[in-house]
């Protein structure tokens, strides 16, 4: 079912739903995802966002989300300098990323206590988004929902203690998926939810015999 | 309901007596679980974009290639001291189009409607009516509920996105969601929003996407002009009685047809049109060399290392 808001909408800078605005809510869920500020980002762009971006702004749009703005921020244009008074360094370069969509962007980005992320997501057209890996693990989810990354050892159990605490917490689970680093392990959960999940529960799911680590996006209206 | 056809859409509003925009309305109010109020309030923020951008408007601004900006100024200087032919109204109208298409070039806000290329349609008819004729904000949200709805189903049964089917797609999109809101506006029947609706999208049937450097600039700002001329024609046709011979959602089905059969040089990939004129291609090199510069600027203030990456996933 199409919603209305995305035909009269999104309110956003341009020029390009997928090439701007969509980069910025590529930028602002590895904030969110890396659960910190940034404070170094090295940014690889394939295909068409390597191709057309610097023309787009998609440059200057991936650094305004890691800065977190959001998509209708007027200073997006100056993010470059935003970040240099915000402490925030970054490199750009091109990458090939076999078989990604066309406008995808993988990142590295490590925040101010020095947690790490690395992501690659793509920009799917009309603003929207996917993330596509995970600190090399495979993942599929879009930031269309309230959404918790749960990394986890691979053992079992895990999967019955969360999503207990979030039924507890009367949080509704809309979709959910497991997927397995090859390395051997780790696991991650990702758990989309139709409401917010509270602070509280996310300081216990962290605290359950484990789980490695937890990071969550929250939806934007 | 389902927003997948105008047919089905129009049978609702007879069947439940109801004006369109309220059986829109209604099913946003269902599709996200929402009040009246919250509904009509989503949509007051998207027109509150429209008209701030409007006012905000600089002719001063320029664009990433350098080739947009300062258009709508002269339009504007034009439709007040010159005598433009198309009469000081749809001057007025083409000012607004380019107004709005170049904010959106020069990375200011605006309302993607239906997408960002094409954003400068739809203010550039509702602006200058709600000026002119001082028209309640709860009309022109009322008949941007109907351009939604008619953006939805094209949405659902052919495409938005110049990159599916062309600029007919994008352009012409926003032309029908137009034409509807401003049949809408005038208080025509649900029956003349189809028609409109209709023969704006017949007009700009087969319109090719060929943005010059693939940047939404060139042709890009002008063809909001054209989305918007071409929905006050459709919208005036149809409250004259004309209608369409081919009915709306056959005329939808062909876009989505006609977006499908378009090589892909046409569908946003700046491989054939305007894109590739000697011009086209001219500053397709240009903004090669700004990729690069840009490269290196960053590349200076950075302490991480820039490498050619190469990845096997
Ligand atoms: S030419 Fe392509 S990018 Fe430009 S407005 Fe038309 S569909 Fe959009």
């Amino acid at each position: 079912m199409i919603d209305i808001f995305d035909i009269m909408g999104p309110i956003m800078v341009g020029p390009s739903s997928s090439h701007t605005a969509g980069a910025v809510r590529i930028g602002r869920m590895a904030r969110a995802l890396l659960g910190e500020t940034p404070v170094r980002a090295a940014l690889h762009l394939y295909g068409s966002f390597a191709e057309t971006g610097v023309g787009h702004g998609t440059d200057k749009a991936l650094i305004a989300g890691l800065l977190g703005m959001a998509p209708d921020d007027l200073s997006i244009p100056l993010s470059f300098s935003i970040a240099e008074d915000r402490g925030l360094t970054f490199t750009f370069s091109e990458i090939d990323l076999r078989d990604a969509h066309p406008n995808s962007v993988q990142m590295e980005v490590v925040g101010e206590e020095g947690s790490r992320l690395s992501m690659q997501a793509c920009s799917v057209g009309g603003g929207r988004i996917r993330v596509n890996k995970i600190d090399g693990v495979d993942v599929n989810f879009t930031g269309d929902y309230h959404t918790l990354i749960v990394h986890n050892r691979d053992d079992r159990g895990h999967v019955a203690d969360v999503t207990y605490a979030l039924s507890q917490a009367k949080v509704n689970v809309a979709n959910m998926s497991l997927h397995r680093d090859a390395k051997g392990g780790s696991a991650i959960m990702i758990i989309e939810t139709d409401e917010p999940i509270p602070p509280l529960i996310l300081d216990l799911l962290r605290r359950l015999p484990g789980i490695l680590h937890i990071t969550y996006y929250e939806k934007e209206d | 309901m389902n927003l997948d056809s105008m047919k089905d859409i129009l049978a609702a509003a007879q069947r439940e007596e109801k004006p369109l925009w309220q059986i829109i309305v209604e099913t946003d109010m269902e599709n996200r679980g929402v009040t009246r109020e919250d509904s009509f309030a989503k949509m007051a923020q998207a027109w509150h974009a429209m008209l701030d951008a409007s006012n905000s408007y600089s002719g001063k601004r320029r664009s990433a290639s350098g080739l947009v900006g300062g258009q709508g100024e002269q339009m504007r200087a034009y439709a007040t001291s010159g005598d433009p032919i198309s009469g000081s109204f749809a001057a007025e109208v083409i000012t607004e189009a380019l107004c709005m298409g170049e904010s959106n070039a020069c990375m200011r806000r605006i309302v993607a409607a239906p997408t960002a290329g094409a954003c400068g349609v739809m203010p550039a008819v509702l602006i200058p009516l709600y000026r002119r004729d001082n028209i309640p904000e709860e009309k022109m949200l009322e008949a941007m509920f109907v351009a939604s709805g008619i953006g939805a189903v094209i949405a659902y049964r052919a495409c938005i996105a110049g990159a599916s089917g062309g600029c007919q797609a994008e352009i012409g999109s926003a032309s029908a969601m137009a034409a509807g809101a401003l049949v809408t506006l005038r208080g025509g029947t649900p029956e003349q929003v189809c028609h409109a609706v209709a023969m704006a999208l017949k007009n700009l049937l087969g319109l090719v996407c060929d943005p010059i450097a693939g940047l939404v600039e060139v042709p890009c700002v002008k063809r909001n002009v054209i989305g918007a001329m071409n929905a006050m024609a459709a919208a005036d046709m149809a409250l004259a009685g004309i209608e369409s011979r081919i009915p709306v959602d056959e005329v939808i089905d062909a876009m989505g047809d006609v977006g499908r059969r378009l090589p892909v040089e046409f569908r946003e990939t700046a491989l054939g049109g305007l894109a590739v004129t000697p011009t086209g291609k001219a500053v397709k090199e240009k903004m090669l060399g700004k990729r690069n510069k840009n490269r290196t600027l960053t590349i200076k203030d950075a302490r991480w290392k820039l490498q050619r990456t190469s990845s096997s996933h």
